[in-house]
């Protein structure tokens, strides 16, 4: 058995979700070979090199990879595809574009945001906004799976010294061309990276208002969430959106600030160690998930609470 | 400009789903269905592209049970003019559904497929790019504004961090997310004419296409319920709980 590892990153950084696939391959056992698909990428395959437990980093660097089109690095992914079990991911947006792609490639079904390993063809992965969890067995000889981050941890960043091999040939598909992007630039951690999340929901009242989660943010170097009521309301960026259909989250603290606790939104944060909850409904639902609930106006509690930690 | 729409019947959103009591799927018995919301973004995209002068004909396509047409009907009292239902009773995997698509596509030409990111009961993510693969044309996923123009679409996908912009030839796939559109309510006249307009049925058989299953579903299972905890007092006794107690601040 031998698994490949398709790599997140942006030509310079090795993105660490790529570091949960490699504990989840790990634990379905045999070789783990990493791909980057990128254009002067000699940076990150060094730095997926150094991963503990990866035996071999194969390179494909080309101008068609430099902005991950899924139409390009599909190709790549099912060239080498037959040459191993497994094809994994962790389910970031890229892996998402490009592996059930590559997975019609290889005539494979694709088995989505798996969030345990059972033996080599068997996994649970969350239906129904995981509400419910199945289990599922693949027949397929060549299993094409995308992780969620948040169910493995990562995989040590050093103490590999894997071989680093080119990947001659370029697939340039030519059916798609990269026009622009829009990172949103911020001194705060990543919401999927972040050790503790602050997220504000439609009791937040407006947009303004989540700023009263800025200081508090700052003091915890926490990064800042938001509710889907609060996107769909118009308050902050869907990018900030935690939930089932937004960011799924598992900091060690979660703090949900004027959140109900829609079952959309439980979704997204309900592996979190510690959940704190500050609402001034003492029925809403978030209660019967957080560890420590505080009933109370958050107008009141948010700038207590900054002053006191 | 032909657009072709999927759509999918799948549990209304609002029901929370639960196992049956010996575990082997979801109890599906009497609850209500509906049309995936991110399909029903797809539909109120491809109603905008006709309004705005683009699209010239738009055909909503269905892979699912008889009962599908209910969602086929949906599609067309929001704007479609004809739907497809490739009839099939037994409940299809990703890629065969792709297969099926493919098939429909290679007899209806369409020059943009319009489809929801990801349906909200299997929660796969995957015929969109999938179907994209076996028709070897660009793909756009997660889509939050789509602009046709002449031979091609620009669309801004939402991404991890922020928005990334593709320029993609058609033919192309292009899958929604929930900021694409506010889907509109179908009008009582719109849903009346609807049951007029033509709906052709075909199966997976017909479209030669094999749909043997590759992954067996094992069972399924409620996921680990978190216990609730205890309530604070104040603000204060929260945050010695987080110091000592819990420890996940200093």
């Amino acid at each position: 058995m031998s698994i490949l590892i398709v790599a997140e990153h942006d030509n310079n950084n090795l993105n660490v979700a790529t570091l949960n696939a490699v504990t989840a391959a790990g634990s379905i056992g045999g070789d783990i070979d990493v791909l980057i698909a990128g254009y002067n990428c000699t940076s990150v395959a060094e730095q997926a090199a150094a991963v503990a437990g990866v035996a071999k980093v194969l390179v494909a660097d080309s101008e068609a990879y430099a902005h991950a089109l899924a139409e390009n690095v599909s190709l790549v992914v099912a060239e080498l595809g037959p040459n191993y079990s497994h094809v994994i991911a962790t389910a970031t947006t890229n892996a998402k574009n490009i592996m059930p792609r590559a997975a019609a490639l290889l005539d494979s079904q694709a088995i989505s945001d798996i969030s345990a390993v059972i033996d080599v063809d068997t996994f649970k992965r969350p239906i129904y906004a995981g509400n419910v969890i199945a289990t599922v067995k693949s027949s397929d000889a060549i299993k094409v799976i995308t992780v969620r981050g948040t169910a493995f941890d990562a995989a040590a960043s050093e103490g590999g010294s894997a071989s680093i091999e080119s990947i001659s040939g370029e697939h340039d598909a030519a059916k798609s061309s990269f026009t622009s992007e829009e990172v949103a630039k911020s001194d705060r951690p990543e919401l999927t990276a972040a050790e503790v999340v602050i997220s504000g929901g439609r009791g937040m009242g407006n947009g303004e208002n989540f700023s009263l989660l800025n200081g508090i943010a700052d003091k915890l170097g926490a990064a800042i969430g938001a509710s889907r009521a609060a996107v769909d309301a118009g308050f902050v960026p869907n990018d900030m959106q935690v939930g089932q259909t937004g960011k799924i989250v598992a900091p060690d603290l979660y703090v949900a600030v004027g959140i109900s606790g829609a079952i959309q939104h439980l979704a997204g944060m309900k592996d979190s160690k510690i959940i704190v909850a500050i609402n001034k409904d003492e029925e809403a639902p978030i209660f019967s998930v957080a560890d420590y609930g505080l009933v109370a106006d958050l107008f009141d509690a948010l700038p207590e609470f900054e002053s006191t930690i | 400009m032909k657009v072709l729409v999927a759509v999918k019947r799948v549990v209304d959103y609002n029901v929370k789903v639960r196992p049956k009591a010996d575990g082997t799927d979801v109890d599906l018995a009497n609850v209500k269905m509906s049309i995936n919301p991110f399909c029903e973004i797809a539909v109120e995209e491809a109603v905008r592209l006709k309004e705005k002068g683009l699209a010239t004909e738009i055909v909503a396509v269905t892979v699912g049970s008889q009962q599908s047409q209910e969602q086929l009907r949906t599609a067309l009292a929001l704007g479609a003019d004809r739907g497809v239902l490739v009839s099939t009773d037994d409940v299809l995997e990703p890629l065969a559904i792709a297969k099926c698509l493919k098939a429909v596509c290679e007899s209806e030409s369409p020059d943009i497929v319009l489809m929801g990111k990801q349906a909200i009961d299997g929660d796969n993510n995957q015929t969109g790019q999938m179907l994209a693969a076996l028709l070897n044309v660009g793909q756009a996923t997660f889509a939050s504004e789509i602009t046709v123009d002449g031979g091609t679409v620009s669309v801004t996908r939402e991404v991890d961090g922020g928005l990334q912009t593709l320029a993609l030839q058609l033919p192309a796939i292009v899958t929604a997310d929930l900021r694409l559109n506010e889907p509109r309510y179908a009008s009582l006249p719109n849903i009346m004419k609807a049951k007029k307009k033509p709906v052709d049925t075909t199966t997976p058989a017909d479209l030669g296409v094999d749909t043997g299953a590759r992954v067996a579903l094992l069972g399924v299972e409620l996921p680990a319920e978190r216990q609730a905890g205890i309530k604070v007092e104040d603000v204060a006794q929260l945050v010695d709980k987080l110091k000592n107690e819990a420890k996940v601040i200093s």
